[in-house]
């Protein structure tokens, strides 16, 4: 008997389920290996080298390029705009919408972007060192590819999709705030199916490795399977990953009428801001976007069977996340608590939409994956149900509530029913 | 280099701007854009190759000779005839 929500008083059109999952993360290509990777043990982080940075470690992708696009497209686009229309297009295929018959001006497309244009940028500053900095042979292709609706306009030619199409610029909340405002659009009627998550292309990026080791936040292990390490004693920092999750998302009614099938319900959520600085997280806001989304979901704490925690394997960020998760979930006997992050890095503005993926299948199995790489857990990260090591039979898993925060202070946080 | 030479730096090119066409069966004195799936993008990376790779500057009012292989060696003739083949 699943808990009751506040949902449950809603008209279907105004209850969002999720219809189709694609994605590519740096351990799967497709929703039912990358789970099963999570069940496994397997780590999608390997040894990486980047211009002028030299060699790190990431979480790479080996998804088949050419399995939705041209060679050609390839090279005009961004590899942000193609890990996307791989995930956009298994999601479409996950779904059983008969695409050809899905009118595409009432589909819209929400995908959510740590950042977006670097990649791009960096790539034509060294192009153009090559000719002493002459900006006549900088490309024409630049600001198509860098403008910042990008990934979502690339994923809206290759869908032939003429509805809404943007991105949602949220740090690394923005794989939750992608699933959120897709969740919106729908309410709203804007649109009836709406292509919703996350996407990155950073480990791409020189800048991103350079500032987070600036920053003393990246991570270093001689076994880069065992470098990203929340919650560790000895972790060290971020391991930087790309990746995509795009969902398929539909109003109840519609997804009843052609009877889809239904791997969850949006039972709640929030978005809210620290407003106290640029990197640092704030745990009371943290916990406050927590029980924002409980109370928007009609929830008690006690009610949600899964935390998937942001948690990035960095000193303070996730001592900090576990002081707002023990004062939302300390009294909590039967809550389980994981982290995606430690398998796969930390895929930026794909994160929060892959970690979530990773754990739908709970509602089916029951099973919780663990947290790896937890080989002493730090003190300051004691939390109560913190699966580690191994994966864990839970009686049954009814909600799910998935963590996801960024820079300059953004938290989102998702809630998902089972149905 | 010669109108052959040139034939094959623009073939070359193509090669990286189409990489899915097929460009063996390619017809000289027939337009571009009736055999190959080209844009105006894609004319301009020709433009933009060109000036990477020869410094040879193609001003805008002269786009039209890139219509067709034949169009595009006769005009790029003179601009390349003292450049030598790397």
């Amino acid at each position: 008997m699943i808990a009751p929500s506040r949902i449950e008083s809603l008209p279907d059109t105004q209850r969002i389920v999720i219809t189709g999952i694609g994605l590519t993360a740096p351990n799967g290509n497709d929703w039912q290996s990358y789970r099963q990777a999570l069940l496994e043990n397997r780590s999608g982080v390997r040894e990486y080298e980047v211009r002028y940075f030299g060699a790190t470690l990431a979480g790479v992708c080996d998804y088949d390029s050419l399995r939705y696009q041209t060679k050609k497209d390839l090279r005009r686009g961004t590899r942000a705009g193609s890990i996307g229309i791989y995930a956009a297009n298994e999601a479409i295929r996950h779904s059983g919408l008969e695409w050809d018959n899905v009118e595409r001006s009432r589909v819209g497309i929400y995908i959510g972007v740590t950042e977006h244009g670097n990649v791009e940028t960096e790539n034509e500053i060294f192009q153009i060192k090559g000719f002493d900095y002459d900006t006549s042979v900088w490309s024409h292709h630049h600001n198509p590819r860098t403008v910042a609706n990008n990934p979502a306009g690339e994923i809206a030619l290759n869908l032939g999709v003429t509805g809404p199409h943007y991105t949602i610029g949220a740090a690394c909340a923005a794989g939750n705030a992608g699933i959120i405002q897709g969740a919106q659009m729908l309410r709203l009627d804007e649109c009836d199916v709406a292509l919703a998550g996350g996407t990155s292309e950073s480990i791409h990026t020189f800048g991103i490795f350079a500032s987070f080791n600036s920053q003393n936040a990246l991570a270093r292990h001689s076994d880069p399977t065992q470098a990203s390490r929340p919650f560790d004693r000895d972790r060290n920092g971020i391991v930087v990953a790309e990746g995509s999750c795009i969902y398929v998302l539909e109003r109840l009614s519609d997804a009843r009428k052609r009877g889809a099938e239904i791997y969850g319900e949006l039972a709640g959520y929030a978005i809210n801001t620290d407003a106290t600085d640029f990197v640092l997280p704030n745990p009371e806001r943290q916990a406050q976007c927590v029980r924002l989304a409980l109370n928007r979901a009609g929830l008690e704490p006690e009610d949600i069977d899964i935390v998937s925690t942001h948690a990035t394997g960095t000193s303070s960020g996730d001592s900090q996340e576990c002081v707002a998760l023990r004062s939302v979930f300390g009294e909590c006997k039967s809550v389980r608590i994981n982290n995606t992050k430690s398998f796969i890095g930390h895929a930026m503005g794909a994160a929060g939409a892959l970690e979530l993926a990773g754990n739908l299948p709970a509602f089916r199995d029951g099973v919780v994956h663990p947290t790896i790489n937890v080989d002493n857990l730090d003190p300051q990260c004691h939390l109560p149900g913190l699966v580690t090591g191994q994966a864990e039979q839970a009686a049954g898993v009814d909600y799910i509530l998935n963590n996801s925060f960024g820079m300059l202070g953004i938290n989102s946080v998702v809630i998902i029913r089972r149905v | 280099m010669s109108p052959a030479e040139i034939r094959e730096e623009i073939i070359d090119i193509l090669g990286d701007i189409a990489p899915d066409e097929n460009l063996d069966e390619l017809v000289d004195d027939v337009s571009f854009r009736e055999q190959l799936e080209l844009d105006s993008m894609d004319f301009l990376d020709i433009v933009m190759e060109l000036r990477k790779r020869h410094r040879v500057q193609i001003p805008e009012e002269d786009y039209g000779n890139l219509a067709s292989m034949l169009t595009t060696v006769t005009y790029l003739e003179p601009k390349m005839r003292d450049i030598v083949k790397a």
